[in-house]
């Protein structure tokens, strides 16, 4: 073991953004990933696209999940990815979405940088799992 | 990576490990640990936040080459003022906070955050949530607010935190805030690292009071009652008056030492005599959610940073800081050439066969192994006579 031996610790960023107060399912997330192990920042409610950047890019977090149920995600994620762009932080930062996407939008969403959908339905480990398999290699 | 020169390979082999779990791993000459380093020190000095950010994390992870990406942050260190603030749970620590990075931002100053939240010792998963109570400083990128979990980082969590702070002190923020529960040596390691130090105190129970006293009253520069409009405040305020006048009365000497016993009338006038003053903790009251006693709360940070320049108090601080590093350095360096030794033996198993068999014992087994490194040692050391 040498010295400069690195521990690697996943780190998240659980995200409410816009009008939509429903955060339960947020809690129990963010919850669920500290007990895989993973360091979760959570915004808490009700935050612009613009804190959601803020808080990803001071954080250097692994991956941002976003969760939204509000319907308006067509305008506030494209701005969050855009954001995480402006500050180069985009490429190595995994973003995930959770909450109730129509079918036809989660095409457009992926386009613009989200790497995976997770509806009503998904499972907790199956997240995780996702998690630790695509958290971004960083140097 | 067959081609990776040899220095590297070290390095190189915590990058593979690190790599295993990822999908693509193409290493371009780049990608060495010593170009990373300066390109990432390069953005932070030009004031690029992700690079600030990545720096933080990278001292965190104990990465490959943090060490030299600390040592050259060193350089362009020494100008931020830095006040660590710890309290119990729910004392209001990061409102505090949040009020005082707004304030700070009115008077244009820059600031960065650290904000430690306790870890799973099981898991190692954390919940960090100090940042919701951020609510003042949103959106604004000149307050860099940091969470940091107390894993159970190699070499402690407090090098990690001084390292952070060094981070932040490079990129040129004016004032670092790190905030922690006060609970345990290592918290109150951490603050230690601060120049000023706030504690505070909610108001109600008496018994906190005399909580304080194992070892977090020595360490306060400042004691802020916040949530002062609630009752018990003003019997909080009193009690920590009494308490800072009953300890006035073990010594006055310089704030930091409390050798001499309560009304040893010789440690009575030592104190009274020589010295130049002291500080005096004070004790203050705020109600941090309406923003109220933060103008005075910045004046008191600001008498103490005066009194640290004037009393020449900052400089011996910062010699006591720096050795203190160097010996944490050294502690860490000796453990991984020890381990470095045990592994040329072959590990210990051996070894404790025999402590088992009652051949020999653990104090004679650490003799035997440390011995040539001692004779080394004592042999290379420079004649200083």
């Amino acid at each position: 073991m040498s010295a400069e031996q690195g521990q690697r610790q996943i780190r998240c960023l659980v995200a409410k953004v816009g009008l939509d107060g429903h955060d339960r399912g947020a809690h129990v997330i963010a919850r669920a990933l500290r007990d895989a192990g993973f360091e979760v920042i959570y915004s808490g409610l009700h935050r612009s696209p613009d804190e959601v950047v803020q808080a990803a890019v001071q954080e250097d977090v692994d991956v941002l999940g976003i969760s939204i149920l509000s319907g308006a995600h067509n305008t506030l994620i494209p701005k969050i990815l855009d954001g995480m762009a402006e500050y180069d932080a985009l490429n190595d930062t995994l973003v995930v979405v959770g909450g109730i996407i129509p079918d036809d939008d989660k095409d457009d969403l992926r386009e613009a940088g989200v790497a995976e959908i997770f509806g009503p339905g998904a499972s907790m480990d199956e997240m995780i799992a996702y998690i630790r398999d695509n958290a971004p290699e960083r140097r | 990576m067959s081609e990776e020169d040899a220095t590297g390979t070290d390095a190189e082999r915590v990058t593979d490990d690190a790599n295993a779990s990822g999908d693509d791993n193409d290493a371009d000459a780049d990608d060495t640990p010593n170009a990373v380093t300066d390109e990432l020190i390069a953005d932070l000095l030009d004031g690029k936040h992700r690079a600030l950010a990545r720096t933080i994390t990278k001292i965190e992870n104990r990465a490959p080459g943090y060490r030299n990406l600390v040592s050259q942050l060193h350089a362009h260190t020494g100008n931020a003022d830095v006040i660590g603030i710890t309290g119990s749970p729910g004392a209001g620590k990061s409102t505090l906070v949040d009020k005082l990075a707004a304030t700070y931002r009115e008077q244009g100053l820059t600031v960065g955050v650290i904000a430690i939240d306790p870890a799973s010792p099981y898991t190692g998963g954390a919940v960090l949530g100090d940042r919701i109570r951020m609510a003042s400083n949103v959106g604004d990128m000149d307050v860099f607010f940091r969470s940091m979990s107390a894993r159970g980082t190699l070499g402690g969590l407090s090098t990690a935190t001084t390292d952070a702070v060094k981070a932040l002190d490079a990129f040129g923020k004016d004032k670092v805030i790190i905030e922690t529960v006060g609970a345990g040596q290592n918290e109150i390691d951490i603050v230690r690292t601060a120049d000023t130090v706030a504690v505070l105190v909610p108001p109600g129970s008496g018994d906190d009071v005399q909580m304080l006293k194992a070892g977090i009253l020595e360490i306060a520069d400042l004691f802020i009652v916040n949530k002062a409009d609630l009752e018990g405040a003003d019997r909080t305020v009193s009690d920590l008056r009494e308490m800072l006048h009953m300890r006035g009365g073990e010594s006055t000497k310089d704030g930091g030492h409390h050798g001499g016993a309560a009304g040893d009338p010789a440690d009575e006038t030592s104190g009274d005599g020589d010295d130049s003053e002291g500080w005096e903790p004070r004790i203050l009251e705020t109600v941090a959610d309406r923003g109220e006693g933060v103008a005075a709360l910045i004046d008191a940070l600001d008498d103490h940073r005066a009194y640290l320049e004037d009393s020449g108090a900052l400089d011996e601080k910062a010699r006591t800081r720096y050795a203190e590093e160097i010996r944490t350095l050294l502690r860490e360096d000796t453990r991984e050439l020890l381990a470095e030794e045990i592994d040329a033996r072959g590990g210990l198993d051996a070894d404790v066969d025999a402590v088992l068999a009652r051949e020999t014992d653990p104090y004679a087994v650490a003799d035997e192994i440390i011995a040539p490194l001692e004779a080394c040692v004592r042999e290379r050391r420079p004649d200083r006579e």
